[in-house]
């Protein structure tokens, strides 16, 4: 075992009054290991009565510590108040571990549940040969396995040896949601506890015995690179140990401590070759983006010719810039490197990515390299990056000593990915009535896989499919993709393309009811109002589906009723990682700026796993998406991001926040995303309620630029 | 570097700092207190909350030799015996989501409950809108602050 800090050993969460136990990954061997059961990777039953349950996801927020484990329980007949929950590091035993896409819920969906399936069969079976009778008389509740007609029962504990000798069974029958008693309840959250207490060990919180801190200068123009430096001054800072260049483009100051390591960086002198982007500014983004547009596009979906219809035409442009994902706990990662080996902790949601990039870049085996995950001050995507990984286990691999690296916010703002900037070009051709018969969405973004490399398909960027699917049942409706390029490094933020499709697409269908003079929520409906399937890559949109989530979230908002003196509404929805979602905002408009009051969501994402946590994720998410619409923009002036802080990158504050009802569609269709797809709609219903209020299509995002 | 005298969570604490160091990377790096955190190193997040004197302050912008005697109190240390009356509203609500900020806002609601125990909507925004929370716990955590003020909220959320 390495030389960890105890406390991340020790239950690092014990619930008051639950037995809910959240430990990190570690291996089993040893005594009694024939007494452990084990059928699967994702759980172990001890003789003493502990059932644990791995988690292969890592936790963000998003509640997955909690959520994973309620469906594997369900399927086990488990007490709820017996499981203790295990972090997996990256292993090959989990398939892809990469925590995002909204996907965590979706995927593991079906494993966990056979794992949990699997594991209750075999209990039942070692009960019924323990006794000497039938299977079918013996049956499994709350943790042990009883025998109706004698009335005898044993515990789950009591069965583990006996059930690790038997055959595991590759068919079994999963339970009907009717039956469900953990699936569906508000349970609580396991972590909570830890969390109020300021417990709980978050990357930047974990710490190694002998461990120093590092902080990196890195160059601030966008693919620029250290030309030289001078230690000097750094090191006559009290506690700096080391000076010295890491990559290409930054230069690491490591000391006793992390204000030591800040100062030293504070007076470090480093010279900057600043390459090929030193001109670069949005103004040159913005225009290349425009000129981009001409070029010939992909197909990402097309229903009838929208080229031979004909009507009254309208059309219009939608931009948005760059953003950054801003989570509260800037980015580090503690790295020991030790010659042939390599262990990491780190607040990742891509375990198997950090192992490999380090392996790479310290010139180890994958293998050689261990990723252990911590918990996440919030990832947003920002954490499905391994840089922070990277340079840690430089920093560690050049000073012979475990490191932490730790990024501060200018740090974290300026040296990020971000949010594609993009552009959108939208139109229509309108029947008599005012409906389009025909309409065409162009997206002109550059692609985030494709800029990191990753195959890009058919020049299609590989998270469209999830991201900006079709909403309405047009006749002729065809989506188009333009892949643009940019030198500003780009990343996965929350929602991903799917918020500037939703903005684009439902701000412009606003317009087309305005121009009809129809009530935008009847409009919407009428362009819903038959049932039919969309389908688009590997999920197929039902109208039927997404009129349910506008409906109800119409109904609920009132959207017949009238509004107080000075109020206004707007509507928006949107479809995004297979999970359909509609939002009513109420604004006032107070000098010249629109005050949020009260957001009304409904959702329809199959069977929901614990309401509580979707209510969660669902403000959460409109909060996000609310910063996203109103303020959040990242300039580029001289190839150098010009926000640095929450000053001038400024998230939500309390006095800014709405009251947000949260309605689920009651559904037994198997689980769909959550964490995502709330952000899309806030933007888009947002502008549409200025609309209402001012007559001013707003075009452009952020809305106070 | 100077010896430095504090007094955290009623515990006499010497430490052999540079003056200069932000109060928040001693309770941190120093005293081994990892539950104050670093969110932007500016006072403009609030999850380094802290009490000096039983006011809250941003521990990241305030340097320790101006603490030098004083009483601070950090979440380690906000309730003596089990859990502050906000710690169980905070998890009767299910307020945390990543919880990162949380203490630094369960340090912020403490200050404004010692001295308004029954807060307003408005006294709560003010008192709070110092601490961001990006994954948006906002709503949740003006209903834990009124269940711990013994009262309901006043109009249902935020205006």
């Amino acid at each position: 075992m390495s030389p960890l800090s105890r406390r991340e050993f020790v239950a690092a969460g014990v619930a008051a009054g639950a037995g809910l136990v959240i430990g990190f990954y570690l291996p089993h061997k040893g005594a009694g290991e024939k007494e452990v059961f084990s059928p699967n990777a994702y759980l172990r039953i001890t003789p003493d009565n502990k059932v644990t349950i791995v988690v292969a996801r890592s936790e963000m927020g998003q509640g997955v510590r909690t959520a994973l484990p309620m469906i594997l329980a369900e399927e086990l007949e488990a007490d709820w108040k017996q499981i203790e929950i295990e972090q997996a590091g990256a292993s090959t035993l989990y398939g892809d571990q990469t925590t995002g896409g909204s996907a965590s819920i979706r995927t593991t969906w079906d494993p966990m549940r056979k794992a949990g399936a699997q594991a209750r069969e075999m209990l039942i079976s070692a009960a019924a040969l323990t006794w000497a009778v039938p299977r079918s008389s013996c049956a499994a509740e709350t943790g042990r396995i009883k025998h109706a007609s004698s009335g005898r029962s044993l515990t789950y504990g009591e069965l583990a040896g006996k059930a690790s000798t038997l055959a595991i069974p590759t068919d079994v029958t999963l339970k009907q949601s009717k039956d469900y008693k953990i699936v569906g309840q508000r349970l609580p959250r396991v972590d909570s506890l830890d969390k109020v207490k300021g417990e709980a060990v978050f990357g930047i919180d974990f710490r190694v015995p002998q461990m120093k801190f590092a902080v990196l200068s890195r160059c601030p123009i966008i693919g620029g690179k250290v030309s030289g430096f001078s230690d000097k001054e750094s090191k006559s800072i009290s506690g700096v140990s080391y000076v010295g260049k890491i990559g290409d483009s930054a230069v690491a100051v490591a000391a006793d401590s992390v204000w030591a390591a800040m100062e030293g960086r504070r007076v470090l002198n480093v010279t900057w070759d600043e390459g090929p982007n030193k001109d670069l500014n949005t103004a040159a983004i913005t225009a290349s983006l425009k000129q981009a547009a001409s070029k010939k596009s992909s197909s990402l979906f097309a229903a009838g010719d929208v080229t031979k219809a004909g009507g009254r035409r309208i059309s219009a442009e939608y931009e948005l810039p760059f953003m950054a994902h801003a989570p509260m706990e800037p980015g580090n990662c503690t790295a020991h490197y030790q010659g042939t080996k390599c262990e990491l902790w780190a607040p990742t949601q891509v375990p198997q990515d950090c192992r490999d990039s380090v392996a790479t870049a310290i010139g180890l085996d994958p293998d050689q390299v261990k990723v252990n995950v911590t918990l996440m001050g919030g990832g947003f995507g920002r954490r499905l990056e391994h840089d922070y990984a990277v340079e840690a286990a430089l920093v560690s691999k050049a000073i012979s000593a475990p490191v932490k690296v730790i990024w501060t916010r200018e740090d974290d703002m300026r040296s990020s990915t971000y949010r594609p900037a993009s552009l959108h070009q939208l139109s229509a051709a309108l029947d008599g009535s005012g409906y389009p018969v025909a309409l065409t969405h162009r997206i002109v973004a550059p692609s985030i896989s494709g800029q990191k490399g990753q195959p890009t398909p058919g020049n299609v960027d590989p998270d469209l499919p999830d991201e900006a699917g079709p909403v309405y049942g047009i006749p002729n409706y065809s989506i188009e993709y333009v892949m643009a390029e940019t030198p500003v490094p780009l990343g996965w933020m929350r929602s991903v393309y799917a918020l500037q499709a939703a903005f684009a697409l439902e701000s412009f269908i606003d317009g087309l009811a305005v121009a009809a003079g129809k009530d935008p929520v009847q409009y919407r409906l009428h362009l819903l109002a038959k049932d039919q399937d969309l389908p688009y890559f590997a999920t197929t949109w039902k109208t039927a589906r997404m009129r349910g989530v506008l409906q109800l979230a119409a109904e609920k908002a009132g959207w017949d009723k009238p509004l107080a003196g000075g109020r206004h509404r707007g509507v928006a929805c949107f479809g995004c990682f297979a999970s359909y979602m509609a939002e009513v905002v109420e604004i006032s408009m107070e000098n010249d700026q629109p005050r949020v009051h009260r957001v009304v969501a409904a959702v329809d994402c199959g069977q929901v796993v614990n309401p509580s946590i979707l209510e969660q994720q669902i403000q959460g998410g409109i909060v996000y998406g609310l910063a996203n619409a109103l303020r959040a923009k990242i300039t580029i002036d001289k190839g150098r991001v010009v926000q640095g802080n929450f000053d001038d990158y400024a998230p939500l504050r309390m006095s800014e926040t709405p009251s947000v009802e949260v309605y689920a569609v009651p559904s037994q269709e198997t689980p769909t995303g959550i964490g995502e797809p709330s952000v899309p709609p806030v933007a888009p219903a947002l502008c549409n309620a200025i609309y209402a209020a001012t007559k001013k299509r707003i075009r452009a995002l952020p809305i106070l630029s | 570097m100077a010896d430095i005298t504090l007094r955290v969570n009623g515990s006499e604490k010497k430490v052999s700092v540079s003056p200069e160091t932000p109060l928040l990377w001693v309770l941190r790096d120093t005293l081994e207190m990892t539950g104050t955190k670093f969110g932007c190193g500016a006072g403009l997040c609030g999850a380094c909350t802290v009490h000096v004197e039983g006011s809250p302050i941003r521990s990241c912008s305030t340097p320790v030799s101006q603490i030098a005697g004083k009483n601070v109190t950090t979440i380690e240390g906000l309730s003596a015996n089990g859990l502050h009356i906000l710690q169980q509203a905070w998890i009767a609500e299910e307020v945390p989501q990543c919880g990162y900020c949380q203490t630094g806002q369960i340090m912020s609601a403490a200050a404004l409950l010692a001295k308004t125990p029954n807060p307003t909507d408005d006294e709560i925004t003010k008192a709070m809108n110092g601490n961001l929370c990006r994954c948006g716990t906002y709503e949740r955590i003006r209903k834990a602050i009124h269940r711990a003020a013994g009262q309901a909220p006043s109009n249902g959320g935020a205006r």
